[in-house]
């Protein structure tokens, strides 16, 4: 099971982070992926000027926003 | 700049400022013992008779910001030689006796303190129990109550008077409200601080990645620092070395959407519920109306449930919890919540810290909010949390009738629990707040200003989120426990 954090903090909340959640949920159910991908809301990575920070497992800390979720998850989730 | 509004205030704040500032450094225990002549340097005494008396009970301050005695339970506590034994005769014989012939007030008296000066009674003080028995006699109702304000205070019957007329609390009855720590005007009674074992947790997490401290900050945080804005604070409490600041709002948006859902399942049972979020309050029912706790609401507070967010999203996490509460001291270590929040602080703590680091918040960048709805925010004054619910009825269209009675402090939640005891109170919900204006009327809160309430709800509208659904959307609340497990 990979889990996928996205921070809620402050500064990702105001750059939408809660729209970079559903977009990812959207796509696991598209993906049929419920049983292995996770998303997590996280109340902050320590990364601030990365809003929306968001961090596969214990992995380093990607910067996404809305419009880059979709590439997002086909190189990092889909792609592993 | 920030104001404090008394004498007592202040002095409290240097003691706890002091101890934050030797903590910090590492050198608390070698140089406790130089922190009376910090805060009063001498040799002239500023407040009591002499400079040693004064030293003696910064001395005890010091112990309390420490954490006090650990083996008393309680978190509030007296310091003894600091009560004043204020010499307020509590009943007075005015000049309305008239020197009757019934002697009533005579012939009630237990300790046969009244004694007679040509056909005048008066009370020897020396004798008096202050009992009150001649004042309810005297037929020209001329004997005057003078209450020490400390039992004035104290709306839950839980102080008295020792026979050496020092204050004393009785733990089975005190609810930690710290009203009495509010209104005694020597600072004789104080809350026991945690900012010892916080600040050596804040240094731990500073060399430990992996210990990420978290600080909860109470909605009622919008009443005070107004000289700054709370972005600026949010700032600040992260430069003390805390990993992230969330709303306990967040928490009061969880809870009023299962309190209502708990509405809806259990009302036809219980015919009444009452509000869970203020400890005092709960603690006030089931020390003075065992036979009513069932109409507890069986949510946890917002403080807990926050707590438990955050450590479902990082399960390392410690959690602080800043707030304008005593109570909260307390609650923090009840045995089927403690896992939700590790320490709790208050505002005067907060200050404390923050001067002890030379933070001056209002110079703080500003930071942005986080992510709780208007509804949660106003659960920081009186009347919010039944706002909330309604708010969640009409958006919901749920089919339920509420019909609220909002206890605005102890004394009105002691008179909605008579009428519901003997089953004449004229709704179904009761929203219990101990202190007067809810939280933001906080013991240890800085400011209790009569502005208060509209600084909350300017806060409240600062939110980003409209609707508490908004706010909690993305959060799977199933995993979270947020009944209570008494």
């Amino acid at each position: 099971m990979k889990k996928v954090y996205v921070c809620i903090g402050s500064a990702c909340h105001l750059k939408g982070a809660y729209q970079v959640i559903h977009k990812l949920e959207e796509i696991i159910r598209r993906e049929k992926l419920e049983t292995t991908v996770e998303v997590k809301a996280a109340f902050c990575l320590g990364e601030c000027t990365k809003a929306v920070s968001v961090k596969i497992d214990e992995g380093p800390v990607h910067s996404v926003t809305e419009d880059t979720v979709e590439d997002f998850f086909y190189q990092y989730l889909l792609g592993r | 700049m920030r104001k404090f509004e008394s004498f007592v205030q202040l002095i409290k704040y240097k003691v706890l400022k002091e101890v934050a500032l030797l903590a910090m450094e590492g050198t608390l225990e070698e140089k406790k013992g130089d922190i009376p002549k910090r805060v009063v340097p001498g040799p002239k005494p500023t407040t009591r008779c002499c400079i040693h008396k004064e030293h003696a009970i910064l001395q005890e301050r010091v112990a309390l910001a420490m954490g006090g005695d650990r083996k008393n339970p309680n978190i509030i506590e007296v310091i003894d030689i600091a009560c004043d034994e204020c010499p307020i005769d509590r009943f007075t014989i005015t000049e309305a006796c008239r020197g009757c012939l019934a002697h009533k007030c005579s012939d009630v008296c237990p300790v046969d303190a009244i004694y007679y000066v040509g056909q005048r009674a008066y009370i020897d003080s020396n004798k008096c129990k202050e009992c009150g028995k001649c004042k309810e006699a005297c037929p020209y109702n001329a004997i005057s109550e003078v209450m020490r304000p400390c039992m004035r205070a104290c709306g839950a019957h839980a102080l008295s008077i020792t026979e050496d007329k020092k204050a004393e609390i009785d733990n089975d009855l005190c609810i930690q409200c710290g009203a009495c720590v509010y209104q005694c005007p020597f600072g004789a009674i104080m809350d026991k601080s945690y900012i010892v074992d916080i600040i050596k947790l804040l240094k731990e997490a500073k060399e430990n990645p992996n210990l990420r401290v978290y600080g909860v900050m109470a909605p009622a945080i919008s009443s005070q620092f107004t000289y700054a804005k709370i972005g600026q604070v949010v700032s600040g409490i992260k430069k003390l070395g805390f990993h992230n600041v969330v709303e306990a709002a967040l928490g009061a948006d969880i809870i009023a959407l299962h309190e209502t859902q708990e509405f809806i399942d259990t009302i036809q049972e219980r015919k009444v519920m009452t509000t869970s979020c203020c400890p005092a309050f709960v603690a006030y029912i089931e020390k003075n109306y065992p036979n009513l706790i069932h109409h507890i609401s069986n949510s946890v507070s917002p403080m807990v449930a926050i707590g438990r967010l955050i450590k479902s999203t990082d399960p390392d996490a410690k959690v602080v919890f800043i707030g304008p509460c005593t109570a909260k001291k307390r609650e923090a270590q009840e045995e089927d919540i403690k896992d939700a929040v590790d320490y709790v602080m208050t505002f005067e703590e907060l200050q404390a810290m923050l001067d002890a680091m030379d933070i001056q918040v209002e110079e703080c960048e500003e930071a942005p909010l986080d992510n709780a709805s208007f509804y949660g925010r106003i659960f920081a004054r009186s009347g919010g949390v039944t706002e909330a619910i309604q708010h969640i009825i009409e958006e919901k269209k749920l089919d339920l009738e509420l019909k609220p009675i909002s206890c605005d402090g102890l004394r009105e939640c002691e008179r909605a629990l008579k009428m519901l005891k003997v089953g004449r109170l004229p709704g179904n919900f009761i929203e219990g707040m101990a202190c007067v204006s809810g939280c933001i009327g906080g013991a240890a809160s800085l400011s209790h200003g009569p502005k208060d309430k509209k600084e909350v709800d300017k806060y409240g509208k600062l939110a980003i989120e409209q609707n508490i659904s908004d706010s909690l959307r993305i959060f799977d609340l199933e995993k979270i426990q947020l009944g209570r497990q008494k």
